[in-house]
């Protein structure tokens, strides 16, 4: 039977370029003025599975994402790098989860899916930055964790092995068995769009694209089946619902501030000569430099 | 219901226990003192009769320990599951980790099997109550969770009403570091390695192992001289070098400097990475997120160096100097040489 891998990704927010519209005047994020993204640790995750596929050669590796129904946009550029199928987790029911009641629906969805061999996912998500629903999805599959991984290295046996980023060196670690790994932003970037595989999975959409698209675009996925991009709810997964968004979750926003800066005493200086030769001197003076 | 605290202390690879446990040992015996409640460490590892000295001086009053070779090095399943066993035995209230690559490895898979919450990179943590208007219920004495989100923008208050225990990550060096006058001897709990871990549990092996002495410190650092994206290449951030090495200082970074490639992660300064306090800190092209801020803004003087007058980090420096990283630093360079003589 083929090798089949699961790629867990997210859509994000791009924080990273976040600009003076960002925030709202009432102090809340406005969503709308930052475009959404393949989360950058899911893309090596991506590429990490991609690679493990080139090496088995008799593999597939399948993206399953949580989020709403546009969440579909960051499966369809899976695809086009890559990834053979998705899986689009989605259900109103969700809105509000943490991490703990997240990784119970992405342990689902995973469980649907099996057996599989491995569950790749990169280490964290840019608008949240825990690192947890990776470890957590692999804790409800009773499945051994490897996280911020680097490289797969290869296969020794039945075994992988594979490198692993610490804070002073690296590791190199083997499993045996389905694991779920957690990929750094130092693995290798993931490979670009083929452009044959955009020409053949441009018309890959979920049940509920399919409800706003034309007639014989209907007729264009029932020919063509890898067009089809699952779409799983609550009830697909036979999902527990008190275990799901914010009963689901043990964390609460308690309380939201946006920064705002007291001004402290400053002075400002050009970057003339004698503005920078009077500022050193009192440095050295007051013994803070020198 | 207890309220006990419990902090995982991290054992370093030369057999210590790590700063940033310590750090919150600090944190976590000032937050017993105020809810009236003991002290508890978990360390696991091999060879761990120094660590109830090393942790005496930061007010542990029990000291579990799990002792076996093949507790060291750290492996995930091993160590979740003792942990684990531990928090659900002695009915832990708040749990505190480190938040490095061990400690985050390792507090999701606890917090799944306890089915309790976690919060990452928390930036302060304090004792707080919760009224739920709905059910007119207060919750005494909760755990305030606090961190910056959103790409800094927001600055949330997380709590755990119901699900407990309490647990939260803290990067090293945002609590301090503060031993107490007079030690306390914990009281020293040896566990049975077998009765916590079974063979399934090391599915995963440690093949081969490379670990560095460690470098760069910055944290250490008395001045420090930082760069942002706004350094603009990896050429200019040689100019923050030169500064740096001439006033005795080292160079930090902000996350999108790093990101950029400009400069190593572990010089990375903020909520991600690492908290300093400098008697100096040269703020060179860094715009002022709060991400970034919150990993400095305890230093004694800060300089600003931006072409943006208004960039938040004006707001907290002492000095801001208004012009580019090419024209500023170069002529800190030559009235420094002129004047340190």
């Amino acid at each position: 039977m083929s090798y089949k891998i699961l790629v867990l990704a997210k859509q994000v927010p791009d924080t990273r370029n976040v600009g003076k519209d960002a925030m709202k005047s009432d102090g809340t994020v406005n969503r709308a003025a930052l475009p959404a993204i393949f989360n950058p640790e899911d893309l090596n995750a991506l590429e990490f599975a991609l690679r493990v596929k080139d090496k088995k050669g008799d593999a597939e590796v399948i993206i399953i994402t949580m989020g709403p129904p546009r969440a579909a946009d960051i499966i369809r550029e899976g695809m086009y790098r890559g990834a053979d199928k998705g899986v689009l987790i989605t259900d109103r029911k969700f809105a509000g989860s943490d991490t703990l009641a997240t990784s119970y629906a992405i342990s689902l969805a995973v469980k649907k899916l099996a057996p599989f061999d491995m569950v790749v996912a990169g280490r964290q998500a840019i608008d949240g930055d825990t690192a947890q629903v990776g470890p957590q999805v692999a804790e409800k599959l009773n499945i051994p964790q490897i996280t911020y991984a680097e490289e797969f290295i290869g296969f020794s046996g039945k075994k992988i092995q594979v490198k692993r980023r610490l804070e002073r060196g690296i590791e190199i670690l083997e499993a045996e068995g389905p694991v779920l790994i957690t990929v750094h932003s130092s693995a290798a970037n993931c490979r670009v769009r083929n452009a044959k595989r955009v020409m053949k999975y441009k018309y890959a959409r979920t049940e509920i694209e399919l409800q706003e698209a034309a007639e014989d675009y209907i007729e264009m996925l029932e020919n063509r089946p890898y067009l089809q991009i699952k779409q799983w709810s609550v009830t697909d997964l036979n999902a527990d619902v008190s275990l799901l968004g914010l009963s689901g979750s043990p964390t609460k926003v308690k309380k939201i501030e946006s920064v705002v800066f007291t001004q402290k005493n400053s002075t400002t200086l050009s970057s003339s000569d004698s503005d920078i030769n009077k500022l050193i001197k009192s440095l050295i003076s007051s013994h803070v430099i020198g | 219901m207890s309220k006990n605290i419990f902090v995982y202390c991290e054992i370093t690879e030369e057999g210590h226990v790590a700063d940033v446990s310590l750090e919150l040992c600090s944190r976590g015996y000032k937050l017993a003192k105020e809810l009236g409640v003991e002290l508890n460490a978990i360390a696991i590892g091999n060879n761990l009769n120094n660590v109830a000295d090393e942790v005496s001086a930061f007010g542990v009053n029990n000291l579990y320990l799990t002792e076996d070779e093949k507790l060291f090095p750290y492996l995930n399943m091993p160590h979740s599951n003792i942990v684990s066993k531990i928090l659900k035995e002695q009915k832990a209230d708040i749990v505190l980790f480190g938040a490095t690559s061990i400690g985050r490895d390792l507090a999701p898979r606890v917090a799944s099997t306890l089915k309790c919450g976690l919060t990452a990179d928390c930036t302060s943590l304090e004792i707080g109550d919760h009224y739920v208007k709905k059910t007119d219920t207060t919750y005494k004495n909760l755990l305030y969770q606090i961190r910056p989100a959103f790409g800094g923008n927001i600055v949330a208050t997380i709590i755990n009403p119901d699900m407990h225990p309490q647990m939260a990550t803290v990067r090293e060096g945002v609590m301090k570091l503060e031993p107490l006058r007079k030690k306390i001897k914990p009281e020293v709990i040896k566990l049975d390695v077998n009765k916590y871990v079974s063979k399934s549990d090391f599915a995963i092996s440690i093949i081969d192992r490379q670990i560095e002495a460690q470098k760069i410190n910055i944290k250490g650092a008395q001045i420090i001289i930082a760069g942002g994206y706004g350094v603009g290449s990896k050429k200019n951030f040689g100019l923050l070098n030169q500064l740096a090495e001439l006033l005795g200082g080292e160079v930090g970074a902000s996350r999108a400097a790093v990101d950029a490639g400009y400069a190593e992660h572990e010089r990375q300064i903020g909520q991600t990475g690492v908290t300093v306090r400098p008697k100096l800190y040269i703020a060179c092209g860094i715009s002022g997120a709060v991400q970034h801020t919150a990993g400095m803004d305890q230093s004694a003087q800060v300089i600003s160096i931006n072409i943006d007058e208004e960039a938040p980090i004006s707001n907290i420096a002492d000095y801001n100097i208004i012009g580019t990283i090419e024209s500023v630093i170069p002529k800190m360079i030559k009235y420094y040489r002129k004047n340190s003589k």
